[in-house]
């Protein structure tokens, strides 16, 4: 292994250990000195483009960006001068005059980035006109919203979009200026995964937000509003108001939105139990036939629509399962309402999840039950926290309060969906035991945990030895993809997660987000699961409970738990 | 073996020996950029010969493959010789490809040498983006390190040189280099053209030598007509900087603000926009030209983040023209 040599640096006079081949910007990090920071993302290459992080060198006559400058023995570097904060102050009034304000509709006006270093620099931010007021904007499906009047050139989404293998959004040449605009070619369309949403510094790409479809029935008479929440929410939410990364919000997170008008609070964890044992016994059931292998998860509606869009042929290796917080929904308008005694079509379910591709989901007709659809709206991560703010619900003071019976305890394994890896160790968990009989030796299956992009493990389930993969990022999939048309039997089940590292890194989760913060909300989702006593979907007594009083002919199964697939043409 | 060898150690130690800097306008050393490729490690090596000129009132590079085709190529099958597996790229502005193409083709025939059309503005003239146009690539700048000589044309060490580089490397060989360069006189002159002549000599002794000294009140833009220096009269005592561009301007006749404007326009046609002080910079400093609102605080402003924090040397030497402008002809009309 190569050592990295360790170099002598100063930053602002002070004497500093570095190693050779960190950026400036990383040894700043290292020692908590701060430099400001704008297009630069460390999902990403560096564009050095904002020019926002540049420093002094000594010796150097033009200022040096932090983020792509390689700290060399001796350098001697001041983040902090008269000319710089000049230099840094034009440069934000420049970016200003091409991201028009829209401040007052943004949901990301109590975090904004530009905002807080216009606000730092006390820069004029309307010093030149602004350049972008007659660009469009632009909406993707029912997902995600593009006001390209509020870009500022930095290339992220488009960067991120092609990582992801889509493509969608592209750099187009006008006159003497670019524009970022989404691909009118028949080929690229977008699978609303919103990894340009969490990777824009200036809000330009957001979640179509449904506040008001949200807000309308909590105050309407007649209305039951369920609100369920997904399992990584609960490690990211915190954020928002504060709280450290990887802090686990449950209790407080129902209190507050029962606090806001929730007339019932279920945990999509759980609804990830059931999802479990359906996928469990799908994977079971290929496994003997020997048909549709590998068996690829669906709970990822991104991954979906990439399939659906791209890979159509690989339709029928999706499992039918249906995701979640649909088999939730679909619940709590049959299962629970039955129970309660309420008219389903007065029943508003409400799903908070990480996710922009869930808005899309939703609207899928083939989900239906009896005409209705199981979940009415999404809301994000983040958008929950603007509503939540803007009701002056403090998640961080609020008393917490458990969530509602019966759809509201999750086991351990429910809980760990929320990260790349979790979806599959849940299945195996349960697939185990249903095929062997015996108690797993061991619960947890490290192999497929942690943020590396592909993962891949081997276990013995009975006579079968399977072959696994576990993906985070499509771009990722297209890989695997690729080794499937060498060998198609390379693997037996692949967890396909859009996301980097899985929901926990989710388009609908809080900004920033990148491999620590992620690696955060994953540790505290696994701590989550570690801490619970049932730890197996088959083994939730609410579960149990469903598939004793509800879930008892394969119709209703059917119905409630199980979906199809069909290719899809380009609808942006 | 040894030989080539020793011709390969002896044309870099000319190249020393004659003090020869690049003529593209960043006057490194050749040798030392010859040495760097020579000595890296690597299978396969590119030898890029920048015929991309493209900045206004500079004509040497068509010059020479006007007149000295055969000189151009020489340079270069020194440089292919010099450098282990190499191939090379001769890349031509488009309006030099279709003029030159045919004689070229004729000249390189069984040389591993290839025409490139070159396409886009004047940045695709940048070495970094020479190689992301050649690469098929959005035409802009890389970062640097790793710098072209250690991984230039998809990644393999690239020695980049400009037309009139190459035209003195085979002087050089051949013993007949004298420490000259070469002149674009133009503009406001009796007899423009391009001049081979000392490398010292003082612009207005160029002026002079070449009958060009006006009878008027006249200033230059030195070395380029867009990022070229604006210089008086009384200024002409230094030799010239850049890709050796002289351009002259009537005093009286000419608007400094419609120069600048030219100027602007071109730096926004000729930018790639990846960085916001010269995207939104130039573009801000082409709209007050444009609505003939010139603010100098705000023209002060721009001009400091241009030179201090662009990506690319493009970018930074914007600045010299619009200020030496500012500062030295608009001093009363506008303070």
């Amino acid at each position: 292994m190569n050592k990295k040599n360790r170099i002598e640096i100063s930053i602002d006079q002070k004497k500093l250990t570095a190693f050779e081949g960190q950026t400036i910007l990383e040894v700043a990090d290292a020692y908590g000195i701060e430099i400001p920071t704008l297009c630069s993302h460390p999902d990403l290459t560096i564009k050095a483009s904002c020019r926002v992080c540049c420093v002094e060198i000594l010796g150097k006559e033009a200022f040096a960006p932090a983020c792509s400058t390689k700290v060399e023995n001796g350098m001697e570097i001041i983040t902090l001068s008269p000319d710089l904060r000049r230099a840094r102050e034009i440069n934000l009034e420049l970016i200003f005059a091409q991201h028009c304000q829209k401040c007052p509709d943004c949901i990301w006006q109590f975090n904004c980035q530009l905002l807080n270093l216009a606000r730092k620099f006390e820069i004029r931010i309307n010093k030149f006109t602004d350049r972008k007021i007659a660009y469009p904007t632009y909406q993707f499906g029912p997902a995600i919203t593009f006001d390209s009047s509020k870009c500022i050139d930095c290339r992220n989404c488009v960067e991120v979009c092609e990582k992801q293998n889509v493509k969608f959004l592209e750099v187009k040449e006008r006159g003497h200026l670019f524009q970022v605009v989404p691909s009118r070619s028949e080929e690229r369309d977008c699978i609303y995964c919103g990894q340009c949403v969490v990777h824009c510094p200036v809000g330009a790409l957001e979640a179509v937000g449904e506040f008001e479809e949200v807000e309308k029935p909590l105050w309407e008479q007649g209305k039951t509003v369920v609100f369920q929440f997904a399992p990584s929410v609960r490690s990211s939410i915190g954020e928002e108001f504060g709280l450290p990364y990887g802090t686990v919000v449950t209790e407080k997170l129902t209190a507050a939105l029962r606090k806001l008008g929730a007339d019932r609070v279920f945990d999509v964890g759980v609804g990830a139990d059931f999802t479990t044992v359906e996928e469990a016994k799908e994977l079971l059931e290929r496994l003997e036939s020997q048909k549709n292998l590998p068996m690829f998860t669906s709970c990822c509606p991104a991954w979906v629509r990439y399939v659906e869009f791209f890979h159509p042929e690989l339709i029928p290796n999706l499992t039918t399962t249906r995701s979640p917080h649909i088999i939730l929904g679909g619940l709590i308008k049959t299962y629970w309402a039955e129970k309660e005694s309420v008219d389903p079509e007065k029943i508003v379910v409400v799903s908070i999840m990480p996710c922009t591709a869930k808005k899309y989901e939703i609207k899928r007709e083939e989900l239906k039950i009896n005409g209705l659809r199981p979940v009415d709206h999404v809301l994000t991560t983040r958008e929950l926290a603007y509503l939540l703010i803007k009701h002056k619900i403090d998640l961080k003071t609020i008393p917490p309060e458990p969530p509602d019976y019966p759809l509201g305890s999750s086991s351990g394994a429910g809980l760990i969906y929320g990260a790349s890896g979790g979806v599959m160790e849940s299945a195996l968990r349960t697939a185990f035991e249903k095929l062997t009989g015996r108690k797993l030796p061991r619960i947890e299956f490290e192999e497929v945990r942690g943020l590396q992009e592909v993962k891949k493990a081997s276990i013995k389930i009975g006579q079968h030895q399977l072959s696994l993969a576990v993906v985070n990022g499509t771009g990722n999939a297209e890989t695997i993809i690729n080794q499937l048309k060498s060998n198609p039997r390379e693997y037996d089940y692949i967890e396909v997660m859009a996301c980097f590292g899985g929901c926990i890194g989710g388009g609908g989760q809080p900004v920033p987000t990148n491999a620590k913060i992620r690696r955060a909300r994953a540790k505290a989702l696994y701590q989550a699961d570690a801490a619970k006593e049932i730890r197996q979907a088959h083994k939730n007594p609410e579960v149990v409970e469903a598939y004793q009083k509800y879930l008892t002919t394969k119709e209703k199964i059917s119905q409630v738990c199980l979906t199809k697939f069909f290719p899809k043409e380009k609808e942006n | 073996m040894i030989l080539v060898t020793m011709a390969a150690q002896s044309i870099i130690e000319k190249l020393k020996a004659s003090n020869l800097l690049g003529r593209g306008g960043a006057a490194y050393p050749t040798w030392q950029k010859w040495t760097a490729v020579k000595e890296a490690k690597a299978d396969k090596k590119y030898i890029i010969c920048n015929a991309s000129e493209g900045e206004p009132g500079v004509y040497k590079d068509g010059f020479i493959l006007e007149n000295y085709p055969e000189e151009l190529i020489n340079g270069l099958k020194i440089a292919l010789e010099t450098i282990d597996h190499s191939r090379a790229y001769l890349y031509l502005r488009h309006g030099y490809y279709q003029r030159f193409k045919k004689n070229l083709e004729k000249l390189t025939r069984g040389l591993p040498i290839t025409l490139f059309e070159k396409s886009g503005h004047y940045i695709s003239g940048e070495e970094t983006t020479v190689i992301a146009t050649i690469e098929g690539k959005r035409q802009e700048p890389s970062l640097k390190p790793p710098f072209p000589t250690q991984a230039g044309l998809w990644g393999y060490p690239t020695l980049i040189n400009n037309v009139e580089t190459f035209y003195y490397v085979s002087k050089i060989e051949k013993d007949s280099y004298h420490q000259t360069r070469l002149y674009s006189v133009n503009g406001e002159v009796e007899n423009g053209g391009v001049y081979e002549l000392p490398l010292n000599w003082p612009i207005e002794k160029v002026l002079k030598e070449t009958k060009n000294w006006p009878g008027f009140d006249f200033f230059v833009q030195a070395g380029g007509g867009a990022a070229g220096e604006i210089l008086l009269p009384e200024e002409l005592g230094q030799p010239i900087a850049g890709a050796g561009a002289i351009i002259v301007y009537h005093r009286q006749k000419t608007n400094p603000l419609t120069l600048m404007k030219k100027w602007a326009i071109f730096f926004m046609d000729g930018n790639c926009d990846k960085c916001v002080p010269c995207r939104e910079g130039v573009f801000r400093i082409a709209e007050m030209l444009e609505s003939e609102k010139v603010d100098r605080k705000i023209i002060d402003d721009l001009c400091f983040v241009l030179e201090k924090t662009s990506f690319c040397p493009l970018g930074r030497s914007t600045v010299i023209a619009f200020r030496s402008l500012t500062n030295k002809l608009l001093s009363c009309q506008y303070e």
